[in-house]
Formats: structure tokens, C-alpha cells, sequence
């Protein structure tokens, strides 16, 4: 990330929410929303003395709520810019008007409580699309304590328990006593081939992570028992299955094929109710930490996105790409790409290959000095047209314009734009649009020939 | 012969057409009445194409696109759904019997859905006469 942030080509705009696109391909105008971080990025120098003196706590979203962080504060240490910001919510100045300590502290005078919301507009060529993912939301399991019981974490939790600089030191305890586990039970599927809990898909990437938290478990407590309950496991990458078989038979995880029915708090302690599909039987222990596998889930964001750059999404919310197998990253809008888990589920492998992916097709689409597009498109008879536009309501991409024709305004059709679906074709009342390939003419032609065919047939 | 029957189907060309393609390649049977136009999205197919379909003599015409959601074009079908349910419950009053139209959705991987969506059509149009023009059904 440093490394992109140094480079000349690269600008970052953190903090910063897109607001509207508009154009097209090579011409995309895009308008962004900078919101105040309070602090002022040219003078900032990053020294953190800020954060040092800054009386007001606040809980640590970067650490899931485990820790505490300060209301002026960086997300995280790899943070870029290296710029804090002053979290309105929680900031002292902001609340209640009396602190200003960091105004005061900083050496070189960045502080800016006036900061005002920043509107950028700007021309850009093309888009890469990569949101991210969420993690599902494991409250939704009842009979895994619906989130309340403290000792039942996900994955993610679990993870930032093994930060040498997170919350705990890097140290793995139970969130309720914070003594170290003894026994931890790792449930994989955990909103993920669940179609109940509308998740019908495998997020792919947990046997992996709890293989691997399941392995650090045994490093770090080496008397620990690792148990991992699982559906199937699905390791199909290379060196995957190496690394599940290592979490098994090196570091002596017991993988047990089934689920975990309900876990009850008993004297401190859990009380795992499960089965064990392959055996047949019901199991019945206490352990004292469960950490749940959750699944990837689409981008909250995600409709709001999809909306303002006209992408498509699949029943379960991530971006559709144009095709699954020939154009991964590409969109059904040109100049737009998608890349990472806004697409699906997937590993960092694949995330870094797809962000290549779609660098490479960006470059490859600059690199050209004129574009190459498809000869089915749209085109406007512009003495046939009357100006009334239901063709650019009805259109997907936005493809239709207005043109002056004289002392009236007809319509115009961008071709780099369109993508010949032809519902405008389908909707112009004098036919004045027609659809190249596809016209009205050419496909009653095709009909008649039918017909004529049939009647030969017949005689 | 005496059975067969002349039906037009507008196929989209990235679900129907895919999976009557799809069907093909599977060899799945289904009867010979239908002829395939291609379209590149249900949102092309004009009511009107129907309607001259009818006025050219054809005994049925199918429509099938993505299914609603699923569309290439992002929402072509969901127009295609309006104009054509539209026409549908029109037919009646132009004389054509409204069992001899038909829109539905076929994605490219449902072969089979497909022979089930063409065969019980051209049954459907079977237990019909031949069209013999406006005002007779």
C-alpha cells in the first residue's frame, strides 16, 4: 500500500465517497464527496502526537470493539495517508465544545476544526470497481448464542487477538475472563451454504483461515485442543490441501465432519451440543472458546454502487461480471471493471490476480488511440424522431443524448455506449431508432422467410 | 404433417437462444413446429411483432428472455414482461386466442427447461386449429 501511495501515478483520496458518474468510457466525469478529517493533509506530518494527548476513548471499530482507541485516531498503524482523523461522534471539541488539546499539541498547526465536506469533480477514463466484502452477520444463529454469548467470536475476532500489536498483545484469550483457552472449537459455514440464512454460496476462503487459525492456535497454546467442525473441506488451491492435512496431522487439529447444533453457557465453560456425521453420533463437551467461521457477503454499499455506475448484481449481491469465464473483470459497462471480493467471495491470491487483472485491461484499453466497438448499436433517423426521448428513459446505459437538429431536439445515440440491447428500438413510437442488425425491417424479413418457407412446405 | 402447427419464438440472444443452443448440443427432442428468431434481448421483441406475426399467418408465437433479473442488458426484461403480459390480455379483443402467445424466461444452462417450454407450447398450440386470421381465434 506504501508502495502505491508513493507512486506518481497513484493518488489516494481516502475518506472519500463517490457521489455520481456520469459519461462514459474514456470520458467518465465523476463526482466525489472529500469529508472533513479535521486535520489538514498538507500540514499533517504524521508524528501522532495528536493521538498521544487526546483525552477522549472511543471503542476501536479496526479491532471489532475489542479495544480502545482514541476519538482522534488513525484506523489502523499501515494507515495512508499517514493523516489522522477526528472522529465527530466522539471528539471532546465537537461534543462538548470545551477540548482542544490536539489543536494545541500540534507542532505544526494542522488541526482544523472548521473543515468543511469537499466536492471534487474530475474527468477519469475508466473505473475499477473494488469495494470489498462484509462478514455475514453470525447474530443471525440463535443456536450459536445470536452474538450474545461473549466467548462465541468469529473468525475475524480471532484474528486480531493474533495481532502482536492488537488488543491483546497477540495474546488468544476468552473475551469474558481473559484467561487463555484451553479447548476451542472452530464451526465452519457459519452464513455461508446456508440458504436459510440466505447464503446459499461458499465463501470459499474459511477452511483456509481456520486451518490457519487453528494452526496458530496450537503455536501459541501448544497444550491447546483444536477441534474444527466442518461441512466439507474445500481447499482446491495449490498448497491448500498440504496445509490442511499439515493442521491435522503436524499440529494434531481434530477435524470433525459435522455441525455444531447449539452451545449453551454452563459454569463458565461451554457446552457444545454436536454430531458427528461421519460417526453417526451426537457429542456432547465443554470448550472454552468458539470462534466461528464466517462467510463473505456483498458490500453493504453495494446497491448504491451497482446503481450509480449501472452495474448489475447477482441474487446475492455481488457486482456481475460480463462473463464468468471470458471477461472476468469487465463489466457490462464499458470502461467500468470489478475486481476483488465485490465480485465474490474469494482469497487474497485471487484478489491480487483479479486487481492485475483489471489494471492490465484499463491499460490495455488507454493504450489505444481510438476504441474499437461493436458495429450493433443503435442509430437515430433523425427526420422520423420527435424529440419525445422515451428511448433514453427506457435505456440501461444511458446511451441516448440530445442533439439540436434545427430548431428542435432529437435524439442521439452514443455508440461507444451502446450496447445494441435494442429496447429503444422496441420503444420508439415511429421507429426512428433503430437498431443496427436488428431492425424492424430486417427481423420482419426474417419472419416472412419463415412463412414463405412454411407455405412451400404446405404447396 | 397434419399436426404441425407454425410457430415463431423470439429467443434473447444470451439466455433462450443460449439454451435452445444448449438443447441442441444435448440432443433433447422436442417437435419441429418452431422456428427461432434470434434477438439480442426480449426488450427488442415490439408487441407488434407478435401481432404481425399472427397477421403473416403463423399459428403461435413464443417469447423467451432471461429470466426477470437475470437480463444481459441489465433490465430489458423487465420491460419485455410489461409490454408482452400487456399484449397478452390484448390478444382477446384483436381475435387471436391468447393461448396462441406465450412469454417466458430460459436461461442458457436450461436445456431442458427449454424442451419442456417448447414442447407443452406447441401442445398447447396443437390442441389449437390453425390460425385462420383475425376474428376466428
Amino acid at each position: 500500500m506504501l508502495e502505491a501511495s508513493q507512486n506518481p501515478n497513484i493518488r489516494i483520496l481516502s475518506y472519500t465517497e463517490l457521489e455520481e458518474v456520469k459519461g462514459y468510457v474514456g470520458n467518465f466525469t465523476v463526482r466525489l464527496r472529500k469529508k472533513p478529517r479535521f486535520i489538514n493533509e498538507n500540514k499533517c506530518t504524521g508524528c501522532g502526537i495528536c493521538i498521544e494527548r487526546c483525552l477522549t476513548f472511543a471503542p476501536d471499530e479496526w479491532n471489532l470493539g475489542l479495544g480502545r482507541r482514541k476519538a482522534v485516531y488513525k484506523a489502523f498503524g499501515q494507515a495512508l495517508p499517514n493523516v489522522p482523523v477526528i472522529d465527530k461522534r466522539h471528539c471532546g471539541h465537537f461534543t462538548k465544545g470545551i477540548c482542544s488539546v490536539c489543536e494545541k499539541v500540534c507542532p505544526s498547526g494542522a488541526v482544523d476544526f472548521h473543515q468543511r465536506e469537499e466536492v471534487i469533480e474530475e474527468r477519469f477514463g475508466a473505473i475499477v470497481v473494488a469495494i470489498g466484502f462484509e462478514v455475514f452477520d453470525h447474530s443471525l444463529y440463535g443456536e450459536y448464542g445470536a452474538g450474545r454469548i461473549k466467548d462465541v467470536i468469529t473468525g475475524l475476532h480471532f484474528e486480531r487477538m493474533l495481532d502482536p500489536s492488537g488488543p491483546t498483545k497477540g495474546h488468544i484469550v476468552r473475551p469474558s475472563d481473559f484467561t487463555e483457552p484451553k479447548t476451542v472449537v472452530f464451526v465452519q459455514c457459519v452464513g455461508s451454504r446456508d440458504a436459510e440464512k440466505g447464503v446459499p454460496y461458499c465463501s470459499g476462503i474459511c477452511c483456509m483461515y481456520t486451518a490457519k487459525h487453528s494452526i496458530l492456535l496450537k503455536e501459541h497454546i501448544p497444550e491447546a485442543q483444536a477441534v474444527v467442525f466442518y461441512m466439507d473441506i474445500r481447499a482446491p488451491s495449490k498448497g491448500y490441501e498440504e496445509f490442511i492435512r499439515r493442521a491435522q496431522e503436524e499440529f494434531g487439529v481434530l477435524y470433525i465432519r459435522g455441525r455444531v447444533g447449539r452451545i449453551f453457557e454452563e459454569d463458565g465453560r461451554l457446552l457444545i451440543k454436536a454430531v458427528d456425521t461421519l460417526a453417526g453420533r451426537p457429542l456432547e463437551f465443554h470448550a472454552d472458546l468458539v470462534v466461528l467461521a464466517t462467510g463473505v457477503i456483498a458490500p453493504r454499499e453495494g446497491d448504491k454502487v451497482a446503481q450509480m455506475l449501472g452495474l448489475s448484481r447477482d441474487p446475492n449481491g455481488f457486482f456481475s461480471e460480463l462473463h464468468p469465464k471470458l471477461a472476468p473483470v469487465e463489466t457490462m459497462n464499458k470502461g467500468i471493471y470489478v475486481a476483488g471480493c465485490c465480485q465474490g467471495p474469494k482469497d487474497i491470491p485471487t484478489s491480487v490476480a483479479q486487481g492485475s487483472a483489471a489494471a492490465a485491461k484499463v491499460i490495455a484499453l488507454f493504450s489505444k488511440e481510438q476504441l474499437e466497438s461493436d458495429p450493433q448499436v443503435a442509430e437515430v433517423r433523425d427526420l422520423s424522431c420527435l424529440g419525445c426521448f422515451k428511448c433514453r428513459d427506457v435505456c440501461p446505459y444511458g446511451a441516448i443524448q440530445e442533439k439540436e437538429m434545427g430548431k428542435r431536439l432529437v435524439a442521439q445515440v452514443v455508440e461507444t455506449v451502446c450496447h445494441g440491447c435494442g429496447l429503444c428500438t422496441a420503444t420508439c413510437p415511429t421507429g426512428a431508432v433503430q437498431l443496427r442488425g436488428f431492425t424492424d425491417n430486417q427481423i420482419m424479413a426474417e419472419l416472412r422467410g419463415f412463412v414463405s418457407q412454411w407455405k412451400n412446405i404446405a404447396a | 404433417m397434419e399436426k404441425h402447427r407454425r410457430i415463431v419464438a423470439f429467443l434473447c440472444n444470451w439466455c433462450s437462444y443460449g439454451g435452445a443452443d444448449a438443447a441442441g448440443v444435448a440432443r433433447l427432442q422436442y417437435p419441429p413446429d418452431i422456428r427461432v428468431i434470434r434477438v439480442p434481448c426480449s426488450g427488442r421483441v415490439n408487441p407488434l411483432f407478435v401481432v404481425k406475426a399472427f397477421s403473416e399467418g403463423v399459428d403461435g408465437v413464443l417469447v423467451s428472455g432471461c429470466h426477470p433479473g437475470d437480463c444481459h442488458y441489465a433490465e430489458g426484461n423487465f420491460y419485455a414482461r410489461r409490454r408482452l403480459e400487456f399484449l397478452k390480455r390484448f390478444l382477446p379483443f384483436m381475435g387471436i386466442a391468447p393461448e396462441r402467445f406465450e412469454y417466458t424466461w430460459v436461461s442458457s444452462s436450461e436445456a431442458q427447461r427449454w424442451q419442456k417450454v417448447a414442447t407443452l407450447f406447441t401442445q398447447r398450440v396443437r390442441n389449437l386449429e390453425p390460425f385462420k386470421g383475425f376474428d376466428h381465434g
